[in-house]
């Protein structure tokens, strides 16, 4: 007892005693030294090079003369480009259809895979694996050719007499090959879900049960309120990822047939590094921030009303 | 177990089995494709082969192969450990800092590393790229590595101060009071403690940047030193049409090691994308 209390004293004075010997100059000299690699990082690569894209924004550059100032032309001639908003229109379908399809999959998934039966953690390991892999390239070489007009997919419709269309070469349904390769990528929202799941009080649904509330009714009311935080979530990550879309849509489709698949980041990136016109392509950048910035603000203000947080 | 309850969990388990099936159906037919030889992979609907060949797969490496995927690896490889390297080192710096000491403006600091997190790389990659071809970086690996000691993933630096914070700090003012540096206090009693962070975050760093092709399509534009995700997108365009099989043979082969990480360390994965908001 007392052994304990002579240390707890001098645990309390020897701080104080350091503290005088480390003045605010040597601690702040201490701290930047350790943060130095992010601020450099954070100043040049991050701040300073935002800053230098909003200039880009309104030069004309081509990476080997130096860039010309010409004022707002490149927003006027974005205004004017019919591919710009062909991206526009191919994005917000993708987005639209394929963050709802995703968060329904993997909400009702993880619903499945919440009670522990035999074989659970292989179905789970199973269901989470493609949220891993389908973000690389090979896997969208492989969803290429599964689509292909003679792939698997069309042999398989075809033993029910249904003739599958030529996928990827129609531009009717060439987006419909990334946005099922987006929705069967689910397996990480369903992960955030079954966490999300596991954490509702079972004493909710035993209420709910005594008060003879269905299952159905159950879900509506006491599943969906208590994890619309995790929805808003997943809402918010998987409709800005999806916006960022490039990989798949570089290898399946090319942005094509007829600009069906032209998602603004690839378009972006074609303006960039296959045109080399830097200006267009910074101004596009900055009408994306602004794009995810509204798209953003506006979830989050949505949120009042259907997020539950007194949880 | 009564008879409705049996009929549930039946039901549960078709269920499942139907969901899993489609799940990982595109992945097995990839595989079993790379042993299929070329005129047997998309004339038949059977799923395993009839004759196995190992060839695509041995084609595909040596001198003599038509795109030869041996340094492809090794470069791809390289380049993600070298980033796993770097991630740790500006992370756990700039986590401890944040997460421990007192400085101004660290408020502010935090508040922006935050507003970073959401930031879409196509706002800062062309003064990037511009900047790494000023320095003549272009066509080197550097643009790939450097940025991960500079800590431009936010995302770890959170997870680590997240981390560190939960650290009891009693631990590193016992080390203080017994004279230890700063320096040697988070090398000595943070760092070790920290492992379980390192571990998941250094997962992710790998993960990421084994899977990543824009980056690498971007700096990268010299064939002798392609990575595998250039490898493949290169091999697809020049010679898919006649060779599927050694392209799916290569595809396969070049999610093995997210496969493998995944066999291992699925714990980690599920955790960072549950309790840190890490992108899985």
């Amino acid at each position: 007892m007392q052994t304990q209390q002579v240390q707890a004293t001098t645990l309390k004075q020897k701080p104080e005693k350091l503290k005088k010997m480390q003045t605010p100059l040597q601690r702040n000299l201490t701290a930047y030294a350790f943060i130095s690699p992010w601020l450099i990082g954070m100043l040049f690569l991050t701040v300073g090079s935002m800053l230098f894209t909003f200039y880009l924004a309104f030069t004309d550059y081509d990476l080997l003369s130096a860039p010309t100032w010409i004022g707002a032309d490149n927003f006027t001639n974005i205004w004017n480009d019919r591919n710009f908003w062909a991206s526009i229109r191919s994005t917000l379908y993708y987005v639209a259809l394929s963050v709802p399809l995703r968060l329904i999959a993997s909400l009702l998934v993880a619903m499945l895979l919440l009670k522990d039966i035999k074989g659970i953690g292989l179905y789970r390991a199973v269901i989470y694996l493609p949220s891993l892999l389908g973000g690389s390239v090979g896997v969208a070489i492989g969803w290429k050719k599964l689509f292909d007009a003679n792939g698997p997919i069309n042999s398989f419709l075809g033993v029910f007499g249904i003739a599958g269309p030529m996928w990827i070469g129609n531009p009717s349904t060439a987006i419909y090959v990334l946005i099922i390769l987006a929705v069967w990528q689910f397996g990480s929202e369903m992960v955030i879900f079954l966490a999300g799941l596991k954490q509702v009080p079972t004493i909710l649904y035993e209420a709910a049960t005594i008060d003879g509330a269905s299952k159905l009714k159950q879900f509506f009311h006491v599943t969906l309120p208590m994890l619309s935080p995790i929805i808003f979530f997943n809402l918010l990550m998987g409709t800005i990822s999806a916006f960022m879309v490039f990989t798949q849509v570089y290898i399946i489709t090319g942005g094509g047939p007829m600009k069906s698949t032209l998602f603004y980041v690839y378009y972006l990136y074609q303006n960039a590094f296959t045109y080399f016109d830097m200006g267009y392509a910074a101004a596009l950048a900055v009408i994306l921030l602004v794009i995810i910035a509204i798209i953003s603000s506006f979830i989050y203000l949505t949120s009042k009303f259907w997020v539950n947080y007194d949880v | 177990m009564n008879k409705k309850s049996l009929a549930k969990t039946t039901l549960r388990h078709i269920l499942l089995i139907t969901v899993s099936f489609f799940m990982v159906y595109p992945i097995l037919w990839m595989f079993f494709s790379s042993f299929k030889p070329n005129n047997e992979i998309f004339s038949t609907t059977n799923l395993i082969p009839k004759t196995w060949t190992f060839e695509h797969y041995l084609s595909s490496f040596g001198p003599d192969a038509p795109m030869n995927f041996g340094p492809m690896f090794l470069y791809s490889f390289l380049i993600s450990i070298v980033v796993v390297v770097g991630s740790i080192f500006s992370s756990t710096l700039t986590g401890f800092a944040f997460a421990r000491l007192r400085f101004t403006p660290r408020k502010f600091f935090i508040g922006f590393m935050f507003g970073t997190m959401m930031l879409p790389i196509q706002v800062v990659m062309i003064p990037q790229y511009i900047i790494f071809n000023k320095l003549n970086l272009v066509n080197s690996f550097t643009p790939l590595m450097l940025p991960s000691f500079l800590g431009v993933t936010p995302f770890f630096i959170y997870l680590m101060v997240q981390f560190i914070r939960g650290i009891p700090k009693d631990l590193d003012e016992a080390a203080l009071i017994d004279g230890c540096s700063t320096f040697r206090m988070f090398t000595t009693v943070i760092l070790p403690l920290a492992k379980p962070a390192i571990v998941t975050m250094s997962i992710f760093a790998f993960y990421w940047t084994w899977n990543d092709f824009f980056g690498q399509l971007i700096y990268l534009s010299n064939p002798e030193k392609f990575t595998v995700s250039l490898g493949l997108s290169m091999f697809m365009t020049n010679l898919g049409e006649s060779q599927y099989g050694s392209l799916f043979a290569m595809s396969i082969l070049s999610v093995v090691p997210v496969f493998v990480i995944f066999l291992f360390f699925q714990r980690h994965l599920t955790e960072g994308i549950a309790t840190h908001g890490l992108k899985g």
